[in-house]
């Protein structure tokens, strides 16, 4: 389990739902607790060197593991930039090389690894899905989570209309930039609206931290979950 | 490169006069909305649109790898057909070149179709410093030309404007009350515009591509205007960057697929005129001489850089802006250059020689990857601008507060013992700011966020803590791992011994542009 810290520090729920799910497949987490942030707000900021210190305890605490299941596209694909951070340290460069090969976003361990498309769940509520832009654009993480959500029952899908613009997020950008940021977060939330979904579900939980934060400012009722989540929660009420 | 007053202020205060504009956010969404789903819709329709924008992606790479030849042909090619070819350097020699052409002819006017290189180098300003009257052709250009503007975007350039600012624009320009109807509007263009073709004695115009075998000029337009341009006066200018180079006609049918398809979602290009020289005898019209000014300005800085060289692939398509959720909200202006949207953030640096005390216009980015999706020729833009901040950091131009930042950052994630620590602390000290769950306090870096939003607090109980107790609970009565799917999961590891490495499983291949091998061949 990559948990990303987000998700360790803020959403702890979603790591538990990923490893109850994967646990009635016989699939027990191991969690090497060296493991810090994947280093992206540092490596978008222009800050390689930090970074890169962040990347060295992600290498070291997955160098034993077959396979590492993260609840974020975005930390995934981070992990894809390694190489080029340690392109000057052969055996960093090697590692980084082997954990970009065995590291997956939980929709892909489930679909691509395990061949999981039904859960055996059930979810009677009007959902709409927010594909996060790094999941969806850069690792290609686009019919998974499809996958997935087609197979739960009593689930109605509205598509979110212009789903795949960013939702303002962007890590630092959205301290940096606020007003823009703001923006942008505005729009999808206008967007979400539009579908009168009860839920909006999603794949990486700082994307969705953002959209909830808005949603929260407005006062408007709609719950934000992560797939894991939702897929558990609709496991136990199958 | 400065786009006048604008250009003074922060990327913050720039594009925060645009998100206050509400006409100017309503005229750019509803026209980028406009133009990327007809974009979609073409590509969808192209059927094997991903297999092109390789094939265009390959032409410029091999292209700018070999830039000084296919430059040396293009030119040798030129000046057999009677063209004057030259070189300029720097935006300064460039329209110096063009006023002693123009002070040769004792040129009184100049009629332009719209070209973004000379955007680039101020032609117009030095023109008319130098007495001589330059009119935009072009609608979108006509129309900020008589706002005292620049363009805010690259192919439509008044974007910003909605029909009723054009029409009391228009209606100043006319000296009557003009309807805000596009065909009254455009009418009254048009005929305005047919008597500055007839009395003009100079035509300037762009270049979208250069054919090397031929030494010709491609321009790629949709109002006749570039037409006239190249037909009616009697001496023709064209400037070009240095890099709008194809190697051959055969080349120009992957470009032309790409490029209307990418900017309006067209098909073809409405107009698509190859000059290959000046009049020849026997020709109905044409220009008695020609004079081609290709230009460097910077773009030669980006020849050998592993991360900015694929730069020169770019074809001014557009496409990158209307994909841009940021462009999106805060138009063209906001961007401080001539080229604006995730190409400007790049390309104004760049051509800057990347100077590290440029403004913070890489920083107006979320990095979502949208403007390399849409690109027609695969630029990683959104690497670039991560490359041009770290650029920055490493000159020492980073932000004070945010490199303090960054320290404590790498210190503390470069030891789980002390991000533990640090929130365990955090679970403290936030005991006197949340309030159900949530957090409203403007405060050091929630300042910005909080002020659209609740920040949440950190949850009572982190992962790492409640690792054990879980792993115990579901170690009980854990099921057995099902055949197939334990089976399944050990072939993905042994596929990845044999191949060292494994397949991979989404994501485009990673590294930027020089670790790709292909980007440098030369």
């Amino acid at each position: 389990m990559f948990i990303t810290c987000v998700s360790d520090a803020v959403y702890p729920r979603v790591g538990e739902t990923m490893m109850r799910l994967l646990a009635r497949y016989g699939i027990l987490l191991d969690f090497p607790k060296l493991q810090t942030c994947c280093g992206q707000p540092a490596y978008n900021s222009g800050y390689w060197a930090e970074a890169k210190a962040a990347a060295r305890t992600i290498l070291a605490a997955f160098a034993d593991s077959d396979f590492v299941v993260s609840p974020s596209g975005s930390c995934t694909y981070m992990l894809h930039h390694y190489e080029e951070l340690f392109k000057d340290e052969p055996e960093g460069r090697e590692q980084a090389r082997q954990l970009r090969h065995k590291t997956f976003e939980f929709t892909q361990f489930l679909v691509q690894v395990l061949g999981i498309t039904d859960v055996g769940a059930r979810f009677p509520h009007k959902i709409t899905y927010h594909p996060s832009c790094h999941g969806s654009r850069l690792l290609g993480v686009k019919d998974e989570p499809m996958e997935l959500l087609r197979h739960v029952k009593e689930l109605e899908f509205v598509p979110l209309p212009f789903a795949e613009d960013c939702c303002g997020f962007g890590g630092t950008f959205a301290v940096k930039m606020p007003d823009i940021s703001g923006a942008m977060v505005a729009e999808k939330v206008d967007h979400l609206r539009e579908t009168e979904a009860e839920v909006l579900v999603g794949l990486d939980m700082a994307c969705l931290m953002n959209i909830a934060g808005h949603l929260r400012y407005r006062n408007e009722p709609v719950r934000v979950m992560h797939l894991a989540e939702l897929l558990y929660e609709g496991v136990v009420l199958a | 490169m400065s786009a006048g007053k604008n250009s003074k202020r922060t990327v913050q205060e720039r594009a925060g006069l645009a998100l206050n504009d509400d006409f100017l956010r309503k005229a750019v969404r509803f026209t980028t909305e406009r133009l990327r789903s007809g974009k979609r819709k073409a590509a969808e329709e192209h059927g094997n649109w991903d297999e092109w924008r390789e094939r265009g992606r390959q032409i410029r790479l091999h292209t700018i790898a070999h830039l000084d030849y296919y430059l040396g042909l293009f030119a040798d090619q030129a000046r057999v057909n009677g063209v004057h070819v030259h070189f300029a350097d720097t935006a300064e020699e460039a329209v110096s070149l063009a006023l002693e052409i123009a002070s040769k002819h004792a040129a009184a006017t100049v009629v332009k179709s719209k070209s973004m290189v000379t955007e680039e180098i101020h032609l117009n300003r030095a023109l008319e410093s130098a007495g001589i009257e330059a009119v935009e052709t072009d609608l979108g250009e006509y129309i900020i030309q008589r706002a005292g503007e620049t363009p805010s975007h690259i192919i439509i350039p008044a974007i910003h404007k909605n029909r009723y600012q054009i029409a009391d624009l228009l209606s100043e320009d006319a000296g009557e009350r003009l309807a805000p109807e596009t065909a009254i509007l455009a009418g009254y263009v048009r005929k305005k515009l047919r008597e500055k073709f007839l009395a003009a004695d100079i035509g300037v115009t762009g270049c979208n591509f250069a054919i090397a075998e031929t030494g010709s000029i491609v321009l790629f337009e949709n109002e006749g205007n570039a037409r006239m341009v190249t037909t009616l006066p009697k001496t023709q200018i064209s400037f070009m960057g240095m890099e709008r180079i194809i190697p051959s006609w055969s080349d120009l049918e992957v470009m032309a697929t790409l490029l209307p398809r990418s900017a309006t979602g067209q098909k073809l290009t409405v107009y698509m005129s190859g000059i290959t020289g000046p009049k020849r005898s026997g020709d109905a019209d044409g220009p008695e001489e020609m004079h081609v000014i290709v230009l460097d300005n910077g773009r030669s800085l980006q020849l050998g850089d592993p991360e900015f060289q694929e730069l020169l692939n770019c074809i001014r398509c557009g496409a990158c802006l209307n994909a841009c959720p940021v462009y999106r909200h805060i138009g063209g202006h906001a961007y401080g250059g001539t080229y604006s949207g995730p190409i400007g953030a790049v390309l104004t640096p760049a051509l800057n020689k990347n100077v590290a005390e440029w403004d913070d216009i890489a920083g107006a980015s979320s990095l979502c990857g949208a403007c390399y999706e849409a690109c027609p020729v695969k630029i990683p833009l959104h690497d670039m601008l991560v490359s041009l901040r770290r650029r920055k950091v490493e000159r020492g131009y980073g932000d004070a507060r945010e490199t303090i930042g960054m320290k404590a950052y790498g210190s503390l994630m470069s030891r789980s013992k002390r991000y533990h620590g640090f929130l365990r602390l955090g679970r403290l000290g936030q005991k006197l700011i949340v309030r159900n769950g949530g957090i409203t306090l403007k405060l050091g870096p929630l300042k910005g966020w909080n002020r659209y939003r609740v920040a949440p607090g950190l949850a009572a109980e982190p992962f790492r803590e409640r690792y054990q107790t879980l792993e115990a609970e579901l170690r009980q009565g854990l099921q057995e791992l099902p055949p197939e799917i334990a089976e399944r999961m050990r072939k993905r590891i042994g596929s990845r011994e044999k191949s060292a490495g494994g397949e991979e499983h989404g994501g485009r291949s990673p590294g930027v542009a020089g670790s790709s091998g292909s980007t440098l061949e030369s």
